[in-house]
Order: C-alpha cells, then structure tokens, then sequence
C-alpha cells in the first residue's frame, strides 16, 4: 500500500465495493467454466508468444526468411523443434514470430469492422425511419455474400498482399456489427432509463454516449473476441490461397501455402503453423464463449 | 371406509438446489376415494403442485429427491413403477391438466395432431383389436373437443395453438386430457391463468365433466370458492405440510387449524362488510432451513409455548377435520 | 404462403440486385483503372483503350452500371483470360462440380449434425455428452483448407483409403452428362464402378467443407433441444403417456430444429465460402477452382463472376429455408 492511497478515506476499496463484487462473481463465473479458461490459457500462451516473441526464438533472423539452404527440410528435432523449411529456417521461429502478425491481422480487421459498424448500427437503431432502412438493407446485401468470396474479389482487384488482405476482411466484417448493435440500440431505446433520460431532457448525443454505447459494450466485446479468431482464419484462408501475405512474410496461412507443395515427407512444415492457427481461432472461441456466459447470457447463437 | 383409488402416504421430498436442501414436503398424507373429488388449497409455494407432480413421474429428478413414502394408485406404488407402466397409467389411468393453456400446447402442431397423437399413445396397452385407427382416433378427438363445448370442433381440430384463445386452449388440453377415458384428473390451477369470465365457465365444464364421466378429481387452487364449489373433501397446505384434512362442511364451517381461519377470514365476502377482511401477517418459512417447531409458528396468532420447539401431530378432534396443531392434541390430551 | 412466397421473393429480387451493385462497385469503380484491371496484366495499352471503348468504361457512372446490368442478364461476364474462354461458358462447365460437392457436404452435414445434438443433449454431461462437446468447440477453429491438407495426409497417403483429389481417377471417363453431378449422372445410367468411384472421391473434400458448419449445427441443435426439453409442453405430452423416443424425436425435435435451420442458412455461407479452400486443396475442378486460379493470375472478370453467382446461390439457398421455416413454424407464417 502506498502513502497517497492511505490519506485517501474511504479508500478505492470502498468506494468501488459493489464493482468489486461483481468483477469477483465474474471472475469466480469464468473460472468455474473449464473450457473458457482453457481459451483464456490458449490465449494468454499466444500473448506471451506475442510479446516475447523476437527475444524467445532460437534463431529470430529467420522470420523474415534468412536463407541457409545447408539445414533445409530438417524433421523437427533438439534443434529445430519444429523442424526447417525449404531455405532452411527454423520453422518454430517463424511459427512463434507468426503469433505477431496474427495478432496485428484480428486486431486491425475487427477494429476497423467495429469503426465502421457500431457506428451505422447505433445510428440505424437510434434514429430510425428511411436512414435505419437504407443501412440496414446495404448490410443485409453484404451479410447475404459468403464472406471470403467478397473478400477474394476485392483482394483480387486491389492485388495479393497483407495489407490489402486486411483492408479486404475489414470491408467485408463490418456489417455483423451493424447488425448486432441495431438490434441491441433498438432494445435499449425502448428501455425505461433511455425514456426516463429523455423526460428529464437528456440531449440526444448524452443518450447515445452515456445510456446506448456503454449497454452495448458486452456484445461488441464477445463478439469482438470471436472475431479476432475468425479474422486471423480469413487472413490465413487469404494466406493460403495466394491472395494474402506473401511468402516469406511469416503469415501461417502463407506458410501453409508454401509447405503443401513438400506434402507428404516434410509434413512438419505446413503441419505446425496449421496448428497454431487452430489453436488461436480455438482459444479466441473458447474466450467469447466464456464472456458471453457472464457479459451476455441471453445473446447465445 | 372405502377403499381410496389414490392414497399418499408420508411423502417427503427435497430439492437439492444450489442454495443448499430445499425441504418441499414433509410428511403429507391425503387420500382419494373414487368419484370423490378432493381439493387442495395453500398459498403460492406451500406445495400443492409438487405434491401431484410426482403422481405422474413428471418431477426432474435430480433436483428432486424423494425421502420417503408411497403413492399408491390401486394399491400400487407410483413413485416405484417402472418407465413403461407409468407411461400406460399416464393418460389412460390418471390424467392432468395444467395452469397456464398458453405453454402447455406445442405450438409447432395443430391441436388435431397433438390429440391423435395422445389418443394413439394411450391405446398401446389395449389388445390389437380394440384399437382406434388414426381416423377414428381423429373421431373421438372431435367428440371429444365436443365434450369440453369448444365451439366448431371440426374446424378448430386443424388450427394451431396460437390461433386460439387462453380459455379454448383450455378446453382443448381438457379434452386432449380426458381422451383416454382416465378414472382420475388431477387439475393443477386450471384456472389461474384465465380471466375471470372464463374461470367460471371452466370450472363449470370440470364440474360438469366429473358428473358425467363418473370422474375422480384432485383439484389444486388458492381460491377457497372454487373447492367449495366442486370438492368433497379438501386439504389445507402450508410449507410443505398438509395442516388441515377432511370434509368441506367440516373444513369450512369449523376450522381447527389457525392457518385455515386466517384463510377463510382473508376471502372477501358480500354480506360482511369489507373492514372484517384481513390477511396472514408474515411469510412463508424459508424451507431450507425449516423451523424446529410448528411451521406456522412465526405467523399463528395462537401459537403456544410448546410450539416453538415441537413439531405438531396429526389430531383429529371429535368433530371436524383432522389437524396438524398442537390446539387440538392439547384438547384430547394425546400429545 | 402464397403471399409470403411473393414477399420473400421481391426481397430476394432486392438483394439480387444489390449484389449486383456491389459487384459493379468493385469492378468499375476501383480506385485503379477497372479497364486495365479488366484487360488483365499482360495488355497493352491499345489493348485497355480498346476494352474501355468496347465495355463503355468511359461513360458515366449510372450508364456504366445499366450496361453491366443488362450485360448479366444476358449471360455475358467479359471473357477469362486464363482459360480464353468466355466466363458464363466456364461457370456453366465448372458450376455443376461445385454443385455436387457443396451439397453432398451440407447433406453430411445436416444428417450428423442433428442427431449428434440431440444425441448429445439427451446425454447430457455423461461421456458421450462431453466428446461430442470437445469435438464441436474444436470444429469451428479448424482450417478447412488445412483440416483438407492433413486428411489428405492421413487418410489419403498413410493409410491410403481415399485418392488425394480430382472427381475421378484420371483414366476414367465421366458418367454421359445429364445433370452434370457424376454421382447423379452414374446412377442415372446405372454406372456403378463409376458412382462408386465419385463416391469414394467426394467423400474427403466433403468432409473438409463439411466439419465447422457440422460443428455449429450439434452445438446449436444440442442447446435448442436442451431448452425445449424443459417447455411445458414437454410437460403435458409426457403427462399424456406419449413415450420418451416419441417426444424427443418428434416433439421436441420439431421445436429446436427451427432454430437450428437458421443456423444451417448461415453456414451455408461459411461452405460456399470454404469451396475455394477445399476445392484448390483436393483440386477439384470446380467454380471455386477456378476462382482462385483467375484471382492469382489477375484475371478479373471469372473473380467477379463466382462472386455473383456464388452470393446468389447463398441467397436462394435463405430464400428456400424461410420458405421452409414458414411451412414448418404456423406462427411464422401469420406474422408474414
């Protein structure tokens, strides 16, 4: 404890009890909950890898495709633990130097979905009338293509790379945002505090901002966490195809892409990026599930 | 005395809840005798619907966990049958209906599908030959939509549920429940969720039903009116316990126990005037940790020392009901 | 149903055109010059002036759009460069492959999917309950074109049960085209070997395209079913003496399999989508195929092509299941 916090009476102990509470019975509710906390363990392995990645890795010249042709397509070993590629790189190094730009993928991808989405959604649920239809229709055209068919014509027309693999999901996410948070903004304008608010003549924007946005923060948080998984699996799909990062970019999807062509013998190569992808989307799952069972119980599929 | 066609015997059950034992019922007692009808009255939570529930098997069990007793339907124990005899009791043998029409009919089927369909389950006991094909199955569900006065059988046999209203919906489940001919109904608040008009015509058609098809009833309601109206006999619940058992005349004109007082007092009546109402002060005991003593203790305007500590017995007083009050064993000098 | 049936299609019709638009805006109005774009990247520069006269690149906006409106509806979708066909010939040639393959999977999809989540709902919290749970969690994260990669490894190459791709083995000659679904097509004229064959090929990718929509449709099933378990209804048809099979498989499947259906449209998406993964991993010679060889090789129009014809597909498939929802649910059909 430090000086200022005793001066401090009641201190923020006190004065926060009831939201300590209830982070305590979110807590105990999460941990109770075996497979959100195997996400929240996934994830937290892939945060470290994410953070101590360049100084963890045996041989951090080799994420961006150093070559030394005398140790290609080694079988994972001592050494290598996850073996070699076809210019010799440690396929482990670039395995956990992947956890970097998996990361920056769902957090750029879900990000820009959310710019674009939560916005038009609280605009369509709060101000109604032709402006709610003409955006909720634009975003039931886009929800109605698959998704990585848009996002492969509009990489296709912007060109291969991962900048515009991400451009290409974000234009493609944004209208599930639009469409979760109309709904939740159409539920909340009818609630008794937004009228209360309105009758004591609360303007507009102090609604928006201090009743709307902050109830719509649970859903957008689960379904964000979901997202981050599922935009690292589109970039990866992107990836895979060609139209994504481009080899030697240490993308898991691109590198996926290359090691097919060394099917069968040197499994290894594509064998382990695809399971860090698996892995990640899983963890990403298991922690929205997780967090919609204390946020959100009633937002289930 | 004649042999009772439904007889509980010391039925205790729990729930095991997340909170810790839920005590539902402790010790109830009560008994059917065929063409009678017996009615069971209490406030919300006292148990009246758990007490019946497990006459049909239709508790979850977890959370429900039966302590001890028996049910015995004809001298056989119902809380002890096996799967497939308490399916061919269900409907044909003992029927129920529920309180709430609106949730109780599955709205992805019209009525006529959900009437066969129960028609046809209750028959599989029946040699081959006696059996209805589904078009007289279809028959007999008309006739029986008939029976309970719903307008236009034929046509409303095809609806669905939500194209009618609470009251047909009623009459419906009353219909689809009387098919197979049962010689018991047990009604679970049949008309607590109906508007007041309706409430009467229901009870009328129930009452009417238990003339005609020679029908015994365990009628659950908080509506003392109601047991008046249509029972023999009737018992008295509260937290979990039977508290008073016997005749309405007895039941009704001399009540023992002080809770059945404090309810007769609470029914607001034409001829008195309004300031002579009055209602039961306090609450329910908390069932998980049920009391030591009396559990009308906290809330009896006559409670005595001893009922503090010692739980009452069943008495039966020279005249009236049987009650569960330390009162009357005083009287008697049993306790 | 009439009238719903009349509703839902002027709104497919407004989607249709929607779609239509969006494909306009990625093809016409890109930040690059779309002539070039549509050209392709070996032309030359009278080649692009030429397509930009010929495809009226140069004409107001609004113009433009009209004559690539009327342009679809005519079947024309600009020629592909790296087939050197026209691209409604190739979508016409490949569409039926894709075809086969998407549907074979849903099926699979559909047929263990409802069962395993009732099965596992009906079980629940016993072991069978959990696999099936570990499983599903599992599923959605999978990489389809990866879960293909390691199938084909497994199955294909270790224990060599399944060919690595391809409709059919290369020496054998396709069934006499009828519908253009070899399975379809062998059975038709009464091909076995060559059914069996297509069979034995189709079975891996379906798998691959099949597993995430397959995942969320147990998960899903398997929660609706637990809820409707406890309705009153259940209730009062137990209490009818209606047995336990009967009212599991019927009462209350009919209940939770509304929700699921939803879902099943949804993912439908996720398969059409997974067509272009699965397709280029077991080179099955399809729409999805194709696709990814014209994105690579910048050969635009076949890109845009799929895209239309693959979100139209995805939007009838949702106009068939509300129509199907509406026969199954009465309450729907009364809201319109």
């Amino acid at each position: 404890m430090t000086a200022t916090e005793q001066t401090n009476e009641p201190g923020w102990r006190e004065r926060h009890a009831s939201t300590i509470r209830m982070a305590r019975l979110y807590a105990r509710t999460f941990r109770n909950n075996g497979s959100a906390m195997l996400g929240l363990g996934i994830i937290t392995v892939f945060l470290l890898a994410v953070l101590l990645g360049p100084w963890i890795v045996p041989y951090p010249e080799d994420a961006t495709g150093a070559i030394n042709l005398a140790n290609k397509l080694q079988p994972p070993s001592a050494s290598h633990w996850f073996g070699t590629d076809e210019v010799g790189s440690d396929v482990f190094t670039r395995v956990v130097i992947g956890a970097r730009v998996s990361l920056q993928i769902g957090l750029i991808v879900t990000g820009i979905a959310m710019f674009i989405g939560v916005p038009l959604g609280i605009i369509a649920g709060f101000v109604g009338g032709w402006v709610e239809e003409a955006i909720m229709r634009v975003t039931d055209v886009f929800l109605s293509v698959p998704g990585l068919i848009l996002a492969i014509a509009i990489a296709g027309v912007l060109g291969p790379g991962i900048f515009n693999a991400m451009l290409a999901l974000s234009l493609v996410w944004w209208p599930g945002y639009v469409r979760l948070i109309q709904a939740k903004t159409l539920s909340l304008k009818s609630a008794i505090y937004v009228d209360a608010a309105r009758s004591i003549g609360a303007g507009r924007l102090r609604i928006v901002f201090v009743h709307i946005l902050p109830n719509c923060l649970s859903p957008i948080i689960v379904k964000g966490s979901m997202d981050m998984g599922m935009a690292i699996l589109g970039a990866a799909s992107l990836g895979f195809l060609g139209l994504g990062a481009q080899p030697p970019y240490p993308e898991w999807g691109a590198m996926i892409s290359v090691g097919r062509n060394y099917l069968p013998d040197w499994w290894w190569y594509s064998f382990f990026p695809g399971m860090a992808i698996f892995l990640t989307v899983l963890g990403f799952n298991l922690l929205g599930d997780g967090l919609r069972d204390i946020l959100d119980p009633k937002g289930r599929e | 005395m004649e042999k009772p066609l439904l007889e509980i015997r010391d039925y205790r059950l729990n729930f095991n809840t997340f909170d810790g034992v839920y005590h539902a019922l402790d010790g109830v007692n009560l008994s059917v005798v065929a063409g009678q009808s017996l009615g069971i009255v209490g406030e919300t939570g006292c148990g009246k619907s758990v007490t019946v529930r497990n006459v049909l098997g239709l508790l979850p069990s977890p959370p429900a966990d039966v302590i001890s007793g028996e049910i015995l339907y004809r001298g056989k124990d119902l809380l002890r049958v096996d799967q497939k005899e308490m399916q061919r009791i269900r409907g044909s043998e003992i029927a129920m209906i529920f309180q709430d029409p609106m949730t109780y009919l599955n709205p992805v089927f019209s009525i006529g599908t959900q009437m066969v369909d129960a028609i046809m389950a209750q028959q599989k006991s029946l040699p081959r030959e006696q059996r209805k094909n589904k078009r007289e199955a279809r028959q007999h569900a008309i006739a029986m939509l008939e029976k309970v006065h719903l307008p236009n059988p034929e046509k409303q046999i095809d609806r669905y549920p939500h194209e009618l209203s609470g009251g047909m919906r009623q009459r419906v489940l009353i219909a689809m429940a009387l098919s197979g001919a049962p010689k018991l109904l047990i009604a679970d608040e049949p008309t607590t969720a109906l508007d007041v008009t309706i409430q009467a015509q229901i009870l009328d058609l129930i009452a009417e039903l238990v003339e005609d098809m020679g029908l015994s009833v365990i009628l659950i309601t908080h509506d003392l009116g109601v047991v008046a109206k249509i029972c023999d006999r009737v018992a008295v619940m509260y937290a979990g316990q039977v508290v008073e058992y016997g005749s309405v005349d007895d039941v009704f004109t001399r009540p023992r126990h002080p809770y059945t007082e404090g309810l007769l007092r609470s029914i607001p009546h034409p001829g008195r005037p309004p300031e002579s109402l009055s209602g039961i002060p306090g609450f329910l005991p908390n069932l998980l940790s049920p009391p030591k003593g009396c559990r009308f203790f906290e809330r009896c305007p006559k409670a005595l020392e001893k009922c503090r500590e010692t739980p009452p017995r069943i008495s039966r007083p020279e005249k009236g009901a049987e009650a569960l009050c330390h009162l009357y064993s005083e009287e008697r000098g049993d306790a | 149903m009439l009238s719903m049936f009349l509703k839902r299609s002027v709104l497919m019709l407004g989607m249709l055109l929607g779609l239509l638009v969006i494909t306009f805006l990625i093809s016409h109005v890109t930040p690059g010059d779309p002539a070039a774009l549509a050209a392709g990247p070996d032309a030359t520069t009278e080649m692009i002036e030429q397509i930009r006269t010929e495809r009226g690149f140069d004409k107001p906006v609004i113009q433009q759009f009209f004559l690539y409106a009327f342009g679809i509806l005519q079947g024309d979708f600009g020629t592909s460069i790296h087939t050197t066909h026209e691209v409604f010939d190739d979508i016409v040639a490949f569409f039926p492959a894709t075809f086969e393959l998407v549907v074979f999977s849903i099926l699979i999809a559909i047929l263990l999917g409802i069962p395993l989540g009732v099965i596992s709902a009906v079980t629940q919290n016993s072991w069978i309950d959990n696999v099936i749970r570990i499983v599903c969690s599992s599923g959605v994260g999978l990489p389809m074109f990866w879960l293909g990669l390691m199938l084909q490894l497994y199955f294909g190459l270790q224990l060599g049960w399944f060919p690595l791709g391809g409709r059919l083995d290369l020496m054998t000659d396709p069934p006499m085209t009828i519908t253009g679904l070899y399975l379809i097509d062998a059975l038709l004229t009464l091909n076995f070997p060559v059914f069996l064959e297509a069979l034995h090929h189709i079975i891996l990718p379906a798998v691959a395209l099949c597993f995430p929509a397959l995942a969320s449709i147990i998960r899903v099933n398997r929660a609706e079913m637990l809820e409707t378990l406890t309705q009153d209804y259940i209730v009062n048809a137990r209490a009818q003496g209606i047995s336990v099979l009967r009212i599991i498989g019927l009462y209350a499947l009919k209940n939770s399999i509304l929700p699921t259906l939803a879902l099943i449209g949804l993912r439908f998406g996720w398969m059409l989508g997974g067509t272009v993964l699965v397709e280029s991993v077991f080179d099955w010679p399809g729409i999805g195929l194709y696709t990814v060889q014209a994105a690579t090789a910048s050969d635009f129009e076949p890109v845009m092509a799929a895209t239309l014809v693959l979100g139209a597909w995805f939007m009838f498939a949702n106009f068939l299941i509300d129509l199907l929802y509406g026969w199954m649910d009465p309450r729907v059909l009364k809201k319109g």
